[in-house]
């Protein structure tokens, strides 16, 4: 995005990690790797472990086993306050009794910087994050986004090795959160630090990282660029998790899946038994033509702005979700008798036993 | 209708007017009687004797050397148990937030417990400790900080656990940590400036208390101020209840001050 990004991170890695909370297995048994500079998201439901492996790559929570690598040194050992990550949490965490310009001096202050040294990197942080004519305003003087960009500002003043964002949009109001997702990437990549994000907003996950990890139970389900995970997801969970998902019956062969009459590829279907399956169909794929002799019925529309959703009823009452631009609206008001066609998008199959 | 209104509140007014006043001739009057009382000089004319007395210290100390010494005990035992309250209290209950939540409803069961037992009570516990406390370090009157300490508990606790519930200890002690601070450096500017407030009014309370505390002192024989003002009203009436006045309006003053510490601090925050 600038010309003057200028790669600082460090790589990480996390190698079997596994923590456990009384009857609650957290982490079982987590790799992860982050190259120098990239931006993961580890996103998942509440419960999966993603907070949990970034408040032990943070030190704040202490691993039951495994190994935490950070620029090839094992962290183990090493007590939150000298790690040097800059943290974002996801509750608002300025200091109430300092400014916002004391708020991002407090890690310098801490590292013996001269008082002239402090301000001015305080100034230029506050500048980056955009809000550098707030300076002197304290906390509860500034809006939630601009605490959370103070936040940014003051985990960046001390050159962190790593960048940890747990959730750090999450009390955010909508448009302020898209706004400032914008940003976090736009500083993220100007300075370059190796940035782990932990979110259960997959929109969030899937515009802002270099790559997303997507956590179930301890474990990454899967890894990869946010096209792969939304295209080609390796397993039924992370098709329902990320993005929409339509669940139909249908028959898998060797040739693929035939789910209403139309035979599809499949991305999976190496892992499940051949015979009938459920089969994720995201709501893209579904085309609807209005057609008097067409066996479905629109039951509702929601609009998008762009884009519009649409359910179908078919005659067995199975309700299909399908995508559609919102100019072809006019044609599909509720009631409108349709045909339902699937376009040849490869599709995730799943046991029809597994709910 | 409007007049129907007007009229409730008028006679609202009156009646709350009426129950201040009230309240003022019942609390007053006493306080007034004291003051007549100890400025009533020879022949029933009006004398400030007493109360210059009261505040020539050198003097007083000759006159009255069981005021004076009650006085000086009741002086250390204030900041003792202040400053043993406090070292005691802030650290346990911060340490307790952040890393032992479950002990919470322990800690605080046992800092209200001292509140339940009545003093008579305490002193047959406190009796055969102190003979301990005699043999180690002397039987000085200011060793009772160690028993005030325990009565002042339940009152500071409450004062820092709200003053703690007010912020979220957690995140700022976590905040601080990633930002490189040791343990020392979250509780010194992080966690105690958020609490300042709370932790003032923990040291008026206690405070008050210590000012206030007579039946241990005496029960166990040692010589604080209210033991002393005890003593003196047998012999000289008019001293010991000048200063029972004095020590009470100084109690009035702190816990005015108190309130002040707390509308200040609201100030604060509203200012967004």
């Amino acid at each position: 995005m600038t010309t003057t990004a200028v790669s600082t991170g460090v790589a990480v890695r996390l190698e079997g990690v596994s923590r456990r909370f009384g009857t609650v297995q957290a982490l079982d048994g987590l790799d992860l790797e982050l190259a120098p500079g990239e931006l993961v998201a580890l996103l998942g439901p509440s419960g999966c472990g993603k907070t949990t492996a970034l408040r032990i790559l943070a030190g704040l929570e202490d691993a039951d086993s495994g190994r935490i690598l950070v620029g090839g040194k094992d962290v183990a050992d090493v007590p939150v306050n000298r790690r040097d990550m800059g943290m974002v949490f996801q509750a608002y965490s300025l200091f109430p009794h300092l400014t916002a310009a004391e708020n991002v001096e407090f890690g310098l202050r801490l590292r013996r910087q001269s008082a002239a040294a402090r301000r001015r990197r305080a100034q230029e942080m506050l500048e980056l994050v955009g809000i550098g004519t707030h300076a002197s305003r304290f906390p509860q003087q500034l809006s939630g986004g601009q605490q959370q960009r103070v936040a940014l500002a003051r985990a960046l003043a001390i050159q962190p090795q790593v960048l940890l964002l747990d959730e750090p949009l999450s009390a955010l109001d909508a448009k302020v959160r898209l706004q400032l997702r914008d940003e976090i990437r736009r500083i993220q990549l100007e300075v370059g630090t190796t940035t782990l994000f932990v979110t259960h907003d997959q929109e969030e996950a899937l515009a802002l990282a270099d790559r997303v990890g997507v956590m179930r139970a301890g474990r990454l389900e899967q890894i990869g660029l946010p096209e792969d995970i939304y295209r080609n997801p390796a397993t039924p969970f992370v098709a329902e998790f990320v993005g929409l998902s339509n669940r139909f019956a249908g028959q898998l062969s060797a040739s693929g899946v035939e789910v209403f009459n139309t035979l599809l590829p499949t991305l999976n279907a190496g892992s499940v038994e051949h015979g009938p399956v459920e089969v994720l169909v995201r709501p893209e794929s579904i085309d609807l033509t209005a057609d008097p002799l067409g066996d479905g019925r629109v039951v509702a529309v929601s609009f998008l702005g762009p884009l519009a959703r649409v359910t179908v009823a078919l005659p067995d009452e199975t309700l299909v979700v399908a995508q559609v631009s919102s100019a072809r609206l006019a044609d599909l008001p509720p009631g409108t008798p349709v045909r339902v066609t699937l376009l040849p998008i490869p599709v995730v199959v799943s046991p029809s036993d597994q709910t | 209708m409007a007049g129907l209104v007007r009229r409730r509140a008028r006679r609202q007014r009156v009646l709350r007017w009426v129950v201040v006043g009230v309240l003022s001739i019942v609390f007053l009057l006493p306080l007034f009687a004291l003051l007549e009382f100890t400025t009533r000089g020879p022949g029933g004319k009006l004398s400030w004797d007493t109360w210059r007395l009261l505040v020539d210290w050198r003097q007083l100390s000759e006159t009255y050397p069981v005021l004076w010494t009650g006085m000086k005990a009741s002086f250390w035992l204030v900041l003792l148990s202040v400053a043993l309250t406090l070292v005691l209290l802030v650290p346990t209950v911060v340490w307790v937030r952040l890393r032992l939540p479950g002990l919470r409803r322990l800690v605080e069961f046992l800092c209200l417990l001292p509140l339940t037992i009545p003093a008579i009570v305490l002193v047959v516990g406190l009796a055969p400790v102190y003979a301990w406390v005699v043999y180690f370090v002397g039987g000085s009157s200011v060793t009772l900080f160690l028993a005030y300490t325990i009565l002042a508990l339940p009152f500071a606790y409450r004062a820092i656990d709200t003053g703690l519930s007010a912020i979220d200890v957690r995140t700022l002690a976590e905040a601080a940590r990633s930002l490189g601070a040791g343990w020392l450096t979250v509780m010194w500017r992080v966690v105690l400036p958020n609490i300042r407030s709370a932790v003032l009014s923990a040291a008026f309370l206690t405070v008050a208390l210590v000012l206030g505390e007579f039946t241990i002192a005496s029960l166990l024989s040692r010589d604080n101020l209210q033991v002393a003002i005890n003593q003196l009203g047998k012999s000289s009436a008019t001293i010991s209840f000048a200063v029972s006045l004095a020590a009470l309006v100084l109690a009035f003053v702190l816990l005015y001050l108190l309130s002040f510490v707390g509308r200040r601090r609201r100030r604060e925050r509203s200012v967004s």
